[in-house]
């Protein structure tokens, strides 16, 4: 069905992106950033409690620029479905389904105390492969970057999966895919190179 | 298990051509930091059109206060005090109500409260440099800081980024998510800079540009910029939960 669009149309532009610079964690992970005290905590450090249904994993990983080097003044914030793959829209205590996580000054290692996602449907109804969203921005970023991370261990779901079946070249699917499995996962998200991952026009 | 959730319309394509390109050599750290295959586009599913909300109990009340938020009792930050204040809309022009706007910058002599930023310009110990807010119903919202100053950047031999103040905003769609930078109105700084020239069309630099507001302005106590935010629009608009416009 045809449903007609209110105008007006398009009035206005999207605000133009820019790099979040060196400093974005001073905005969005101050304690981290040893600028304590404007905020109790740093928001998304921790995305579950004792109550979250789910099985508890670990994602551990790093984005590499064209040099090989981690970057390690990047923010990377995820978003995923809960243990029943539903997305939690409201504010509401438990359970949000999105968190952030800096970069580490030294290592450029970020990580994800989470659970892992349910599967949720694509618009055509097929579904989607257990997966998480991922945003990162940092310095010589100019508009944040959209991945997804699925898992290893759900081949059978992944060989299905509408959005990893539109990667034309196969050889680059292996670029979303975490490695690990029993709770611990790792990814590194490459920008650059023969690995460089594959990231989304979304 | 598998979700029963319901689709909501996708979002406007984004304008890749108004926004910077990845590639832009003259801002330099983007050489190594763009990336070269073509992106992968897909139509969007709930995993793009959904995205985390956030109540009005997390905000402190001088969450919206970079002037006393990280300021001595009775202190308050060294600068010229600005209100910066604006509104969320979307590409319709309709309202984004109640989504998280952070704000980060440099103190009004240009340096960072970040131990690798080692410029001459001293700390402000009363100046942290970050804060947040929620826009409202109408998608307003405001904050008070000090006017950051500008500071010079080590990419060519003398760059200098015009005063600036970074934000990031949430929409109702994780695929609306943006961070961008705001300038001041007639810093001639603007045009010189190799981040702000990573925008094509001098447009879309106009529009992070914000403009003196004197009627917004609080007299004998601070200056008013008028700063909107626009995040991509939908067919349909999520709101609460409930579909709009259908």
């Amino acid at each position: 069905m045809v449903t007609p669009i209110t105008p007006p149309l398009y009035p206005l532009k999207e605000s133009p992106s820019q790099t979040a610079g060196p400093y974005v964690h001073i905005g969005l992970t101050p304690n981290f950033c040893g600028i304590p005290g404007v905020y109790a905590t740093d928001l998304g450090a921790t995305m579950v409690g004792d109550n979250t249904k789910g099985e508890r994993i670990t994602l551990e990983g790093r984005v590499i620029d064209g040099g090989g080097n981690p970057l390690k003044d990047a923010l990377v914030e995820i978003w995923q479905a809960d243990a029943d793959g539903i997305y939690k829209t409201r504010a509401e205590p438990g359970f949000s389904g999105w968190g952030r996580a800096p970069a580490d000054g030294e290592t450029g290692i970020f990580r994800f105390e989470t659970i892992k996602p349910g599967r949720v449907a694509f618009p055509d109804g097929r579904l989607q492969a257990p997966h998480i969203n991922v945003w990162i921005v940092a310095r010589g970023i100019n508009l944040g970057l959209n991945t997804r991370i699925y898992f290893e261990d759900e081949a059978e779901a992944n060989a299905g999966d509408p959005v990893l079946a539109r990667i034309e070249h196969r050889d680059r699917v292996p670029t979303l895919i975490a490695r690990g499995g029993a709770g611990k996962y790792s990814h590194d998200i490459h920008l650059q190179g023969p690995q460089e991952t594959v990231f989304f026009d979304i | 298990m598998k979700s029963n959730q319901t689709p909501i319309a996708n979002f406007f394509p984004r304008d890749r051509s108004w926004h910077p390109k990845a590639y832009t050599p003259d801002y330099k750290t983007s050489v190594l930091r763009s990336p070269s295959r073509a992106l992968i586009a897909f139509g969007n599913s709930l995993s793009e059109t959904t995205g985390p909300a956030f109540g009005h109990d997390m905000i402190g009340p001088l969450d919206n206060d970079l002037v006393l938020n990280f300021a001595s009792p009775g202190m308050s930050a060294i600068g010229e005090r600005v209100i910066v204040q604006g509104r969320v809309l979307d590409e319709r022009g309709q309202p984004v109500p109640n989504v998280l706007v952070e704000f980060w910058q440099a103190n009004a002599g240009g340096r960072y409260r970040h131990k690798k930023d080692g410029y001459l310009a001293p700390l402000d110990p009363n100046f942290g440099g970050c804060g947040r807010t929620l826009s409202g119903d109408d998608g307003a919202f405001a904050f008070r800081t000090i006017r950051p100053g500008p500071y010079p950047w080590p990419n060519g031999p003398n760059d200098w980024r015009p005063a600036h103040i970074h934000f990031s905003v949430f929409g109702h769609g994780f695929a609306q998510r943006l961070i961008t930078q705001m300038y001041f109105e007639g810093d001639p700084l603007i045009p010189r800079c190799p981040i702000v020239r990573t925008i094509n069309d001098p447009k879309a630099i106009d529009q992070l540009t914000a403009r003196l507001d004197m009627n917004a302005s609080a007299p004998m106590d601070a200056l008013a910029y008028r700063f909107d935010i626009v995040l991509r629009g939908s067919r349909s608009t999520l709101f609460e939960n409930r579909l709009e416009g259908n």
